[in-house]
């Protein structure tokens, strides 16, 4: 009936020692994947790759430029739309906290952080492609900034309700009016909160691809007027990625590792950012 | 020092003898300042009104992501009906429409790859939150697991095809099924990888929050640690573990580019888990621009209205589930 405690605690220790390695071989493939990608893409990136169009095939000594343009225009269009609506909400729901629309209006932010990237691609689709009468990199960032809206609005909402409401208090006691409390007092001190919320969001963005199929849609040659169809680093990437030609596949291993390592040094100075002022995501 | 606060005093002192004596500039002043007040109040109102705005515009910015998916794939809920759902052909040339084989290629993938990463994110979740808890070892492999979620799906995709693809296919060929390569068995597996970091970071934060009364409790009684995990910590977490997985599931149903790039995107009924297919995602992404017609195009929107809907529906349930479990 009962079993030997030797076997017990062998079982005990078989136990931990199956998660230990586990747990490590969850880390396998983020190497594997880095290292590959590293390996690929380091020969090709030199200074004509970041300032060169794409080549086509047969040429060689093609680059990413448009790509690269076209990529930080989407965000920064995403951003501008994205930033100031994301942190008023966020400000809303912490001032507000019992409110009716309070909870509905944070029930939708939950939704919205579960829709499926594509879906948004649709909805931008009919929302800007259909009545502008062509793809753009306008409707492309709105997709964006609908999928960064809620990573944006959790952070201030969780940072600002952190903040001890004797702050508040104080400055109101002061006689300051309520926006120039929130906007001189609240805001400055969790703004590091924010901040790292808002490159989050960035940094989760900046590798979108679902979104843009139908609303950037891609371009070969330089363009920075965003009512245009506008080339982005993942869309290269995947249109390049699965073109049957060695010159274009080699291209987008040298816009993959760009890619990842702009995206995982903004992840990883968030990281550093939180830690240092203590902020809880 | 003294003398300037002295010679502010005085200033002072003799400006509100001058408002004293002059009444004129008294009501200019106090004009200004209820002017001034006036002034803030209304900004005050303004700033309010736009925070309540905000608020507003997320509720009508999901009601209508609803309603326009709705809206738009009324033309084929009017063509096909109801039967769309279980048709098993797709054949957009003849005019045939059966999203059959897309709702099984995205359950195929998603359940698959939620059983292949279960026992790693599980063990993570355990290895963090109960084994190791604190020192630099266990906190750099908390860090790297959400780098996981932080690589780009396309550079899973790209990754998938140049390394995965080869793998499974020498594997196939020993197995003796038709070696592909692409199919539902290899984007389960680069699935599974992105999932991981979704319910191993809240089953850590879950298994932290057992209380230590508890645990101590059982290793009172002689339990080993691994009968404390198997019948303290995991019985207690239970749900915020159920909840961890139904956002990894979530995620998996949406997931687009990585299986777009490794599923093989045949709208063929898949045989076996090996056969290349499609997901009710990928499809939307292989055949949006390429739709003419408006019951096509409007049969893939109404592939994103289930999807909308299933991910909602999911999500809800886990967020439910943990705010009840932070909440006891």
């Amino acid at each position: 009936m009962k079993s030997p405690v030797k076997y017990r605690i062998g079982k005990s220790s078989g136990f931990q020692v199956l998660t230990i390695i586990l747990a490590f071989a969850c880390v396998v493939p983020l190497i594997a994947i880095l290292a590959y990608i590293i390996k690929a893409g380091i020969t090709k990136i030199n200074w004509q790759f970041f300032v060169n169009l794409p080549k086509p095939v047969g040429e060689s000594g093609g680059g990413i430029a448009n790509a690269l343009v076209g990529s930080i225009i989407i965000i920064l269009v995403a951003s501008i739309i994205a930033i100031p609506i994301g942190i008023l909400c966020g400000i809303f729901l912490s001032e507000n906290k019992k409110s009716r629309l309070a909870y509905w209006s944070r029930l939708c932010v939950d939704i919205l952080q579960g829709v499926p990237s594509i879906v948004i691609g649709i909805v931008a689709y009919f929302w800007l492609v259909k009545p502008l009468g062509g793809f753009s990199a306008l409707s492309g960032s709105v997709a964006l900034a609908i999928m960064m809206l809620p990573i944006v609005i959790r952070s201030t909402e969780e940072t600002l309700k952190l903040l001890p409401n004797t702050l508040q208090e104080a400055a109101f006691a002061l006689g300051m009016p309520f926006h120039r409390v929130i906007l001189k007092v609240v805001v400055p001190c969790g703004i590091s909160g924010i901040l790292s919320g808002v490159m989050l969001s960035v940094a989760r963005i900046a590798g979108e691809t679902a979104p843009l199929l139908f609303t950037a849609f891609g371009n070969p040659y330089l363009s920075t007027n965003i009512t245009k169809p506008m080339q982005s680093l993942p869309l290269l990437i995947f249109n390049y990625a699965t073109s049957p030609y060695t010159d274009w596949q080699n291209l987008a291993w040298g816009a993959s590792l760009v890619l990842l390592v702009w995206v995982l040094l903004l992840n990883i100075f968030t990281k550093l950012i939180t830690r240092r002022w203590k902020v809880q995501l | 020092m003294d003398t300037s606060i002295n010679n502010d005093l005085n200033t002072r002192s003799e400006d509100a003898l001058r408002v004293f004596t002059s009444p004129g500039k008294a009501t200019v002043k106090s004009a200004k300042r209820i002017k001034r007040s006036y002034r803030q109040i209304k900004t005050e109102n303004v700033f309010r009104r736009t925070l309540t705005i905000m608020g507003l515009a997320m509720v009508i910015l999901v009601l209508g992501i609803m309603l326009t998916l709705i809206v738009q794939s009324i033309p084929s809920i009017k063509a096909l009906g109801i039967s769309y759902l279980w048709g098993k052909t797709w054949d957009p040339v003849r005019n045939i429409y059966g999203a059959f084989p897309f709702l099984i290629g995205t359950l195929l993938t998603s359940f698959l790859a939620l059983i292949i990463s279960i026992p790693f994110s599980f063990a993570t979740a355990i290895f963090l939150g109960e084994y190791y808890p604190k020192g630099w070892l266990p906190n750099l492999l908390k860090n790297t697991v959400e780098l996981i979620a932080a690589v780009p799906s396309v550079i899973y995709g790209f990754w998938g095809i140049a390394v995965l693809v080869p793998i499974v296919r020498s594997f196939e060929l020993k197995m003796g099924i038709d070696p592909v390569g692409v199919g539902i068995f290899t984007s389960s597996l680069i699935l599974a990888v992105m999932i991981i970091p979704y319910a191993a970071s809240l089953g850590r934060s879950m298994i932290q929050m057992v209380p230590s009364m508890l645990k101590e409790g059982a290793y009172s009684l002689g339990a080993t640690r691994w009968e404390v995990i198997r019948s303290v910590i995991l019985p207690y977490t239970k749900s915020g573990l159920f909840a961890g997985v139904l956002l990894s599931l979530g995620r998996a149903l949406g997931e687009t580019m990585a299986v777009t790039m490794v599923i093989g995107n045949t709208s063929l009924l898949p045989k076996n888990i090996f056969s290349p297919g499609n997901t009710m995602a990928s499809v939307i992404a292989n055949e949006f621009t390429e739709a003419d017609r408006t019951v096509y195009l409007s049969a893939l929107i109404e592939l994103g209205l289930v999807l909308f809907l299933v991910t909602v529906v999911i999500n809800m349930i886990g967020k439910r589930i943990i705010s009840r479990f932070t909440k006891e």
